[in-house]
């Protein structure tokens, strides 16, 4: 029953991860928290979709639409909305609020197209197959989204360690005006960096709609909370931290459902969020934050 | 003459009443942006307020007024436990905690039997009076005038432009933060208690992301400046719907590209200030 629980848990807490990456990674290059990563990650979803149902698509080509969808849609929030305020120097509120704005326009529009009604995959999209693993059950479904989940994960994690791109990004990350400073495009570091963040939003919205069958215009609100509440947990800007938080809530989350009450499930990202601000505000690996104004 | 400002009045009374309501909002999301930092749960403290000062009312048949003073009092409470431990830290975070809680309360509204779940309450009694409504947005005028050049404000007015600097010529930059935080709250509880008595029906829906985003847009679009800005701001917001029916479901996307627009080509809102070199 716990290990069952705990496969579930690793299924739920992939997709968090995956979404939590996106998050973090924008906010440690970009310095932006974007609240529209909700909105990136809704259209994803609904881009696998309309492949899905328009063209039979495979699942793994509606994964790959559905990133592609979300991470223009990323980098046009980026070089509409977020790009004008960064050139001006702007207090660090300001591009958050510019992207609350974009998740509006982008929920809004989404409602108007689609309406309120709730879509779902094909009814043969994906088979119900299973697997016995000693005593847990796997569906094809969750070792997909896990394999899937993982895989990305792991080749971001891969492109930033190892390769220059990633070696520009971390620069950057670290501080644009000395990266800039050494030759390294940091606009188009910039631009990359919403693009392929945006880009894994949107894988974990497809996978998302697979997993619940439920995909409408405010899907992005719940995961966008527990996105921000994977990332304060994981201490913000640290990829590892983002994929160790994201599995962290999905457990916290099933258990709560397994052991307690469905009722507390939505509260249990606010309630780690604010346990976490109250004993460890740097997160789990981060170090000190220092106060800045 | 008398007669078409009679039936003007009978046709507009409640948006007159909304537009009063919605600028102690906006001045609510004001005292918290006056300090740098952006509270994103004023729409959750006024659903306390307006569930608190109704119940008052309905279950406990208590004066309206110190119904109100309850559905003040609950919120800035609420406030200053979530504040303390998020205001030590840069102002990302109060923006982070104060969505994450707004869901938390909207989930609780759902939830709970005395709030009637997701029935919410109907029959709050007809209370509120157009002199109620002026009356609090007088005190609140009256508050925000005397603010300016008070140490309050002025702590408030330094802790923004750098609170670093703030902090080293010793202001207790989180202890104002704080305070501001939960004055933020109170206003917004009375003003939803005041709502609750002249909508008399009470949804967890009218509480949750979304009119926390309106809030937020009209101290925006306004400017925030001076406090004059957030009420220019939810007054045309609020009477511009009115006027643009058609737009119907995309009223949430004009109020997103009013954001981004006033974010990026006027910063400083509708009203600006002359700065004093």
């Amino acid at each position: 029953m716990f290990l069952q629980q705990f496969a579930n848990a690793l299924a739920l807490g992939s997709v968090y991860a995956l979404f939590a990456l996106g998050f973090t990674l924008i906010f440690g290059v970009l310095e932006v928290i974007t609240l529209a990563h909700g909105a990136v990650f809704m259209i994803g979803a609904f881009a696998g979709l309309t492949v899905a149902t328009k063209f039979n698509a495979s699942p793994i080509t509606a994964i790959l639409v559905g990133m592609m969808a979300s991470g223009i849609l990323g980098w046009l929030i980026d070089l509409l909305a977020v790009r004008p305020l960064r050139k001006r120097k702007f207090h660090h509120l300001a591009p958050m609020i510019a992207t609350i704005g974009c998740a509006t326009i982008i929920i809004s529009i989404s409602q108007g197209i689609f309406g309120a009604e709730v879509y779902r995959f094909p009814f043969d999209f994906m088979p119900t197959t299973s697997y016995n693993f000693w005593a847990i059950q796997l569906t094809l479904l969750q070792i997909i989204i896990v394999g899937v989940a993982l895989s990305l994960m792991l080749i971001i994690i891969f492109l930033l360690n190892r390769t220059k791109w990633g070696k520009a990004v971390r620069s950057v990350a670290e501080s644009p005006r000395t990266a800039a400073l050494l030759g390294i495009p940091v606009e188009r570091v910039f631009q990359l960096t919403a693009f392929t963040a945006s880009a894994l939003g949107g894988a974990a919205g497809v996978l998302t709609g697979i997993n619940f069958n439920a995909i409408h215009a405010f899907m992005g609100g719940p995961i966008m909370h527990r996105g921000i509440a994977v990332i304060i947990l994981g201490g913000m800007g640290d990829i590892r931290g983002a994929v160790l938080g994201g599995l962290i809530l999905g457990l916290a989350e099933i258990m709560s459902v397994a052991y307690l009450s469905s009722d507390f499930r939505d509260a249990i990202s606010f309630g780690l969020l604010f346990i976490i601000l109250l004993v460890r505000p740097a997160g789990i690996f981060g170090s000190n934050i220092e106060r800045k104004g | 003459m008398i007669e078409f400002l009679m039936s003007f009045w009978q046709t507009y009374n409640t948006l007159f009443y909304t537009v009063l309501v919605h600028g102690m909002l906006a001045l609510s999301i004001y005292i918290t942006l006056a300090c740098g930092q952006l509270s994103l749960g004023n729409a959750a403290f006024m659903g306390i307020g307006a569930y608190t000062a109704a119940l008052f009312t309905m279950k406990l048949n208590a004066p309206f007024g110190i119904a109100l003073l309850a559905g003040g009092m609950l919120p800035a409470f609420v406030a200053l436990i979530i504040g303390a431990p998020t205001l030590r830290l840069s102002g990302v975070y109060l923006a982070m905690a104060t969505l994450g809680f707004g869901e938390v309360v909207r989930v609780a509204f759902l939830n709970m039997s005395i709030t009637g779940g997701s029935v919410g309450l109907n029959g709050v009694p007809p209370k509120t009076e157009l002199w109620h409504l002026f009356l609090v947005m007088g005190v609140l005028i009256y508050f925000f005038l005397k603010l300016k050049n008070s140490r309050f404000g002025r702590a408030l007015e330094a802790i923004r432009e750098d609170e670093v600097a703030a902090s080293v010529m010793g202001i207790k930059t989180t202890w104002f933060k704080v305070w501001a935080f939960a004055i933020g709250a109170f206003i917004a509880g009375v003003a939803g208690g005041l709502n609750a008595h002249f909508t008399f029906f009470l949804s967890p829906r009218e509480y949750g992301f979304d009119f926390a985003v309106d809030i937020l847009t009209f101290a925006i679009l306004g400017g925030t400046g001076t406090f004059w800005g957030p009420l220019v701001g939810s007054t045309i917001l609020t009477i511009l719907p009115e006027m643009l029916r058609f737009i119907g479901p995309y009223r949430l996307a004009l109020n997103g590209l009013i954001l981004v627009l006033v974010v990026i080509y006027l910063p400083n809102g509708i009203i600006t200030v002359k700065k004093k070199d």
